[in-house]
């Protein structure tokens, strides 16, 4: 007899297991366990809940109380104050930042009410390892209704009609691109861009982590649209937890049948492979990631011919991006209008985030397109830490760009970025604040693209390590004026003339700095000087007389050896021997260290 | 999978399992205090019962959950079942055979057990 009164749910994403909440879940099974009770209450484990920053998260139900920061020593507690007694742990609720009000339901906090989940709809809802759990929320419906009540053009009408657009970061219309793929062809095929290369972007991991399935039924869709029968994802080694998850879905759906022969009693035939990558960031590159699929260095290849037309091993092929994946059962469902009701006129539906840096609120985020950039740091985002002033977010990881202070107000959607220059990219958000040099960032970039390049073409090669050279020498103190216009020119250069995209694109953190930050570039060439005291080499820290106890903390501490001075007397710091690592600062308890 | 039919059978019956996790408004809730005194007085069979009935019975729109003390330990257990729209009903004495009534009587047919409501004790 199933009595199941209550469900507990532990994350089990990548943050939250990093954080020891496979230890958590075994302590409930224990608990419960000791407590008689474990019949009457089901655990269940869930992908990323999206407020990783808050985690490990524990969601019980029917109350739906979202407890934050679990450490599995909260377990016994959680289980005989909520579970036996009844009594939620105020303590582990998650309060809301600058009000003291305690948020039991987690669907009423304020980073969740602005957000429109539709890719994430089942992150932090479903197990992911329960086919079962997948069907109760209509998994594979859309499935079957495209099998049995819709002809292939029917289906690439309603994506097309529905306005999505690639999340991968080209925002290629996805209608358009089945189309291209739809002439006959005796052998197609369907692959999953899951390679994830941005520097602080886990959005498709968590579709994976959380919601598998989603992206197997997505890709049989596609398969029927376009007449292939075979379908690969592309997914990174480093994700060892989706590739789990991924293995388990797809033998699942084999069982069920959802893959393999005569899908649905149609005759229809479709199965799906995964493909593990090694992390090479160009291999995200559509060609390369073809290229790496079929056994070869994952290097691109010149387009045309465009993979609709001659992709993988030289057969027409589809490649789409976890999230648009992860949108497609849903508008099948639900019709092109509901779709296209969401968003901009021209970027339609909703779009999910990383958002990263200095935030309060770091995590997942899935919002409707058009939502702005204020909008997302002050509510969703609830603000900058340490009371410090908003100074710039980065979109589109190395391929994108700065939006300033200023622009605060830019809605977020492919057109608005397109014309600040900045880009809508795979979802990365980058909150910076007044403490970050950006001169520094486009060089963390540059360095990143540089590392990255593969080596095929000389712009990208050589391009990447000038510019990098340069923009070294820049916080370096080295940096002249007209190496600023020599940048520039190199940076128009590359997006000309690099064989793919990642060349292209890599100059764009550079020129977005330089268009919206150029008094900060000036500042480190003419002043020698970093505002923001990031860049090591122009810094120098002294010890303010007036201050100093001379209690010595700061000479003991010096890795360098490099402060002298007698007990109760001034010290000093020898600017020579100084490697500006800021121990003293951070030591000293009368703040007499200061750093220009 | 053979057909759409199969999948809607199967989707019936996995739902029930998730069930649980979609604490919509329009649900009628059942709350059994589950405090020392409650427990002590014989909660859990009775919120046990309730989940079992309400089990076998198919109720989709209807949550159990517990609470703390409400304060009447001398008539616990004690049950409130909240209908969305209607004035709380308060259960009080209560045991696994008078739950069975209550998921019956009330939770289906919409009639309050007035026999077993604190107004009788008062
Ligand atoms: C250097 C480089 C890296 C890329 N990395 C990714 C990636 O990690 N994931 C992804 O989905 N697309 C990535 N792309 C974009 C893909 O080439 C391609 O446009 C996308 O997967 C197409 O799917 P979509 O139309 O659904 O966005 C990358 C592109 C470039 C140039
Ligand atoms: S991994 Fe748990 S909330 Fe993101």
């Amino acid at each position: 007899m199933n009595i199941v009164r209550a469900h507990i749910l532990v994350c089990r994403g990548t943050g939250c297991s990093s954080a020891h909440s496979e230890e958590i879940f075994k302590r409930f099974e224990e608990e419960l366990k000791a407590q008689g009770m474990a019949d009457e209450v089901k655990m269940i484990q869930t992908g990323c809940f999206g407020l990783c920053e808050l985690g490990p998260i524990v969601v019980v139900y029917p109350e739906g109380a979202m407890y934050t920061r679990v450490t599995p020593d909260d377990v016994s507690e959680i289980v005989s104050e909520h579970i036996v007694k009844g009594r939620i742990v105020q303590r582990l609720l998650h309060t809301e930042k600058d009000s003291a009000e305690v948020v039991a339901d987690l669907s009423k906090t304020k980073f969740y009410e602005k957000q429109t989940r539709v890719a994430l709809r089942n992150c932090g809802v479903i197990n992911p390892e329960n086919i079962d759990e997948y069907i109760a929320v209509d998994g594979y419906e859309a499935l079957g209704r495209v099998l049995t009540e819709m002809t292939p053009e029917e289906v690439i009408d309603i994506i097309t009609k529905s306005g999505l657009r690639g999340r991968g970061g080209a925002g290629f219309p996805t209608g358009l691109k089945w189309k291209f793929a739809s002439a006959p062809a005796p052998v197609k095929y369907v692959c999953c861009n899951a390679d994830e290369g941005d520097p602080g972007a886990f959005m498709d991991r968590s579709v994976l982590e959380g919601d598998p399935h989603v992206v197997l039924e997505a890709m049989t869709i596609a398969g029927y649209a376009i007449g292939a029968h075979q379908g690969y994802i592309y997914v990174r080694a480093e994700y060892p937890i989706a590739i789990h998850r991924l293995q388990i879905a797809i033998k699942q759906a084999r069982e069920y049948g959802f893959l393999g022969d005569d899908i649905f009693g149609t005759g229809f035939s479709f199965d799906i492979e995964l493909r593990l990558g090694s992390g090479a960031f160009v291999c995200g590159e559509e060609t390369a990631l073809m290229t790496s699929i079929e056994g070869n260095r994952g290097e691109p290849r010149p387009r045309p011919p465009f993979p609709a037309v001659k992709g993988l091993f030289e057969k027409p092929t589809i490649l789409n991006n976890v999230e648009t994946w992860a949108n497609i059962p849903r508008i099948i469902l639900n019709g092109a209008d509901w779709f296209a009701s969401m968003g901009t006129e021209k970027s339609k539906g909703t779009k999910v985030f990383c958002l990263v840096g200095k935030i309060n609120n770091t995590g997942l985020v899935e919002i409707p397109m058009g939502t702005t950039l204020r909008e997302v740091v002050e509510e969703i985002g609830g603000g900058i830490p340490n009371g410090k002033k908003f100074k710039a977010a980065q979109t589109g990881g190395p391929s994108g760009g700065c939006i300033p202070a200023s622009l605060i107000d830019t809605p977020i959607d492919y057109e608005s970025l397109a014309a600040i220059g900045s880009i809508v990219g795979s979802g990365g958000l980058i909150i910076m604040d007044e403490d970050t040099c950006m001169v520094d960032i486009a060089k963390f970039f540059l360095q990143f693209t540089m590392d990255e390049s593969c080596g095929k073409c000389s712009p990208c090669r050589i391009g990447t390590k000038r510019l990098y050279e340069m923009i070294t020498k820049i916080t370096e103190g080295e940096g002249t004026l007209e190496m600023l216009d020599e940048m520039e020119e190199l940076c128009h250069h590359l997006q000309k003339n690099a064989l793919c995209a990642l060349g292209q694109t890599a100059p764009n953190p550079v020129l977005s700095t330089l268009k919206y930050f150029r008094d900060e570039y000036i500042a480190h060439v003419v002043d020698k000087r970093c505002p923001a005291g990031v860049c090591t080499k122009l810094l120098t820290y002294e010890i303010d007389p007036a201050k100093c106890k001379g209690c010595t903390l700061c000479a003991r501490n010096c890795p360098a050896d490099a402060i002298s001075g007698k007990v109760k007397e001034v010290h000093v710091i020898d600017k020579s021997k100084c490697i500006k690592c800021g121990v003293c600062m951070s030591n000293c308890k009368f703040d007499a260290i200061v750093k220009k | 999978m053979k057909s759409l039919a199969e999948l809607a059978a199967l989707r019936e019956k996995a739902k029930a399992e998730v069930n649980l996790r979609n604490n919509g408004e329009d649900k009628i809730r059942v709350v059994v205090g589950m405090a020392t005194c409650g427990i002590a007085a014989g909660a859990r069979p009775v919120l046990a019962a309730f989940v079992e009935e309400a089990d076998k019975r198919q109720l989709k729109n209807v949550m159990i959950t517990q609470t703390g003390c409400i304060g009447i330990c001398k008539l616990e257990p004690v049950v409130e079942v909240y209908v969305p729209g209607q004035e709380k009903v308060t259960y009080v004495k209560m045991t696994a055979e008078k739950a069975v009534k209550v998921v019956t009587d009330h939770l289906i047919n919409g009639q309050v057990v007035s026999e077993y409501t604190i107004g009788t004790e008062q």
